[in-house]
């Protein structure tokens, strides 16, 4: 899951992007409201965190931005100002969620998985489809009832595959949903953590598409 | 006196008595000048009258005296006498109730004379030709009686009526100062919350500068209350942030396995504590700047003295920054309070410091003109658009330092402002960086 946090304070964006990340989502950090308009612009992303008062600007302005351009993604408003009438002005203007500072790593983890859930159509927390069940709240994966064990790429790998199962995902979708900006890409990584997730999880789960990506095998 | 209508009441009533004095004593001698003259006129009249009928008569013989005037009836009161003498002294007939003693010893004319114990005017005409000396009087104390009856006449009515119109004047005052009692209701039933303007279109005219006053003031409260919730909601955000991030790494140390992502929330911590703490001095140093209203002590300062105060309790600039003070700053001595000018230099300083490169160099010089000492770096300086903002709370700019709060420059041009000074702050055309201008108020050289 790729996750926009946009938040000027350095500690707390740093907490954002480790934290969010050891909950298994990939986080790009903005500062301000022009570099988030520049990221929104280039990448897709599952959900963005969005702090209210940014340098240059309210992030409540962006988010109409957002909204007004026919921008879907999630947003989760974080703020200090957790006045009720606040509340409803985020809530009103677009926003999905709404925590007010300061607030639990696990709570905003959960919060963030829920909204991108919605986002994407879905109400179950867990993705399951041809055996598997993938639970990404505990980053635990199951296939017939047995654990599994996967690294977090792996993890993100068949999470994205699970999302929509039959649909095919490209290639560079799955690069952006693993790799953050300043992350090296390796030319063959998806085919790699492809390659380890077949050898855990049965060779024709996941089927390859010539020239166009991955998907999972829906048996018919 | 407190009362405004006890106060008024008694002006408006010693007006009203003096000016009923005045009136009563201008009448009084004005009544007594004219009555004097007519009596007078009236004496003269008489004599002449008497001194015709004498030329008539035949006076020469003794026995030819006036016919006395038949007897008048009781209770009246005569108010002339007349007595004729003949020129060699003798009393030739005199009117009944005359004394028998001679009226005056002037030969002719007006007279005062006291007989038998009573003043009299006397009016004398003598006649050669009848050899008569005709003396018509009336007693003063007649014509002293006949004013004070005038005078009582006037007072009299006056004196019923006073404690009438006292009563009109103290109803009369009750309803001018109605508007004024009703303000104080409307003004004392408030909450203490509610700022509305009293409305000026009841209030009549002499009470309006007080309307205006009071709205004045009611704004003036409104504005600082509402600066005061807008500091407090600034810096309810400003602390809440640093503890959000606060308590994210601290739940990221706790549950990282890795052990560099403990160690770098931990040392993220550390980053947010130093920050926090620095936030809460500069918020106390605000507050205080903020409720402090009394003037400051002032007193002789030797700005060396504080650039070394500063540089010595400052934290360690960054290896490569120079911080130099020039010779003639250093034994520049100013009048200002030791407190304010240490506050604002102090953070000018932590200022230019902090938003330094490497190998920069922050100077400390004395402004080209007038008392003013300039501070200046060689960093990026401030976005021109920004340079009206950043005195404001909490303002950070494009160019902000990771530890900064938003509040050191708002807390320098607080404190220059409590001096009566002025701080003016300009890029740097030559080398880039900042240009901070403490300029003091002109009575502030030593």
């Amino acid at each position: 899951m790729r996750i926009l946090v946009v938040e000027d304070d350095p500690v707390l964006a740093d907490g954002l992007k480790v934290g969010l990340g050891l909950a298994g989502m990939t986080v790009d950090c903005v500062g301000t409201c022009a570099d988030a308009r520049a990221a929104l612009s280039t990448s897709v992303f599952d959900t963005v965190v969005l702090d209210l008062m940014l340098p240059d600007g309210s992030g409540l302005d962006l988010l109409r931005e957002m909204r007004g351009s026919g921008n879907q993604t999630p947003v989760l408003l974080l703020t200090a100002m957790d006045e009720t009438s606040d509340r409803i002005r985020g809530l009103d203007t677009g926003a999905d969620d709404y925590l007010g500072k300061p607030f639990d790593l696990d709570e905003l983890g959960a919060r963030v998985r829920a909204i991108a859930r919605r986002g994407s159509g879905r109400a179950s927390p867990c993705l399951a489809a041809a055996g598997i069940m993938l639970d990404p709240s505990n980053l635990s994966v199951a296939l017939h009832g047995v654990p599994l064990s996967l690294s977090r790429r792996e993890f993100s790998v068949l999470a994205a595959l699970l999302e929509r199962p039959g649909t095919v995902r490209s290639k560079a979708e799955i690069e952006d949903r693993l790799y953050g900006w300043q992350e090296e890409i390796e030319s063959n990584a998806v085919e790699v953590h492809i390659h380890h997730l077949r050898a855990k999880i049965g060779r024709d789960v996941i089927e390859t598409v010539r020239g166009l990506g991955y998907r999972i095998r829906v048996p018919s | 006196m407190t009362s405004l209508r006890g106060r008024l009441f008694a002006i408006l009533l010693s007006a009203t008595g003096m000016i009923w004095l005045s009136a009563v004593l201008w009448i009084y001698a004005g009544t007594r000048g004219e009555l004097e003259h007519v009596l007078d006129t009236r004496l003269q009249e008489a004599a002449r009258m008497v001194n015709s009928l004498v030329a008539n008569a035949d006076m020469t013989s003794p026995a030819a005296v006036l016919p006395s005037l038949p007897a008048e009836g009781a209770g009246y009161e005569r108010q002339l006498s007349c007595q004729i003498w003949s020129l060699d002294g003798r009393l030739m007939a005199r009117s009944s109730g005359a004394p028998d003693s001679r009226l005056t010893e002037a030969a002719a004319g007006f007279s005062d004379r006291v007989v038998d114990g009573e003043t009299w005017r006397i009016y004398t005409i003598a006649n050669a030709a009848t050899g008569a000396r005709v003396m018509v009087g009336d007693r003063l104390g007649l014509r002293d009686r006949l004013v004070s009856d005038l005078i009582k006449g006037l007072l009299a009515p006056a004196l019923l009526i006073a404690p009438l119109l006292a009563l009109l004047i103290w109803i009369s005052l009750g309803r001018g100062l109605r508007p004024l009692r009703t303000m104080a209701r409307d003004v004392g039933g408030r909450d203490a919350d509610d700022m509305s303007p009293i409305d000026p279109v009841r209030a009549p005219a002499e009470v309006k500068p007080l309307t205006q006053a009071l709205n004045g003031l009611f704004a003036k409260v409104e504005a600082a209350r509402r600066h005061e919730r807008e500091v407090t909601a600034f810096a309810a955000h400003e602390l809440r942030t640093p503890l959000a991030g606060l308590k994210m790494q601290a739940q990221i140390a706790m549950s990282a396995a890795a052990p560099e992502v403990r160690q770098g929330a931990l040392q993220q911590i550390v980053l947010s504590v130093d920050r926090t703490t620095r936030l809460v001095r500069q918020l106390l140093a605000l507050a205080k700047l903020d409720a402090n209203a009394e003037p400051q002590a002032r007193e002789p300062v030797i700005i060396g003295d504080v650039f070394d105060e500063i540089t010595a309790t400052a934290p360690a600039p960054e290896a490569g920054i120079s911080v130099t003070i020039e010779p003639a700053l250093r034994e520049l001595t100013v009048v200002v309070s030791r407190e304010l000018l240490t506050l604002a230099l102090r953070n000018l300083h932590d200022n230019a410091v902090r938003h330094m490169p490497s190998g920069g160099m922050v100077t400390w010089r004395k402004a080209a003109a007038g008392n003013g000492i300039v501070v200046e770096d060689e960093g990026m300086g401030i976005p021109e658009d920004e340079i009206p903002l950043v005195t404001q709370r909490f303002f950070r700019g494009r160019n902000k330092s990771a530890i900064g709060t938003g509040l050191g420059l708002a807390i320098a041009d607080a404190a220059v402002r409590r001096m009566g000074g002025q701080l003016r702050l300009a890029n740097r055309g030559d080398h880039g960086g900042l240009e901070a201008t403490l300029q003091m108020a002109p009575d502030s050289r030593s």
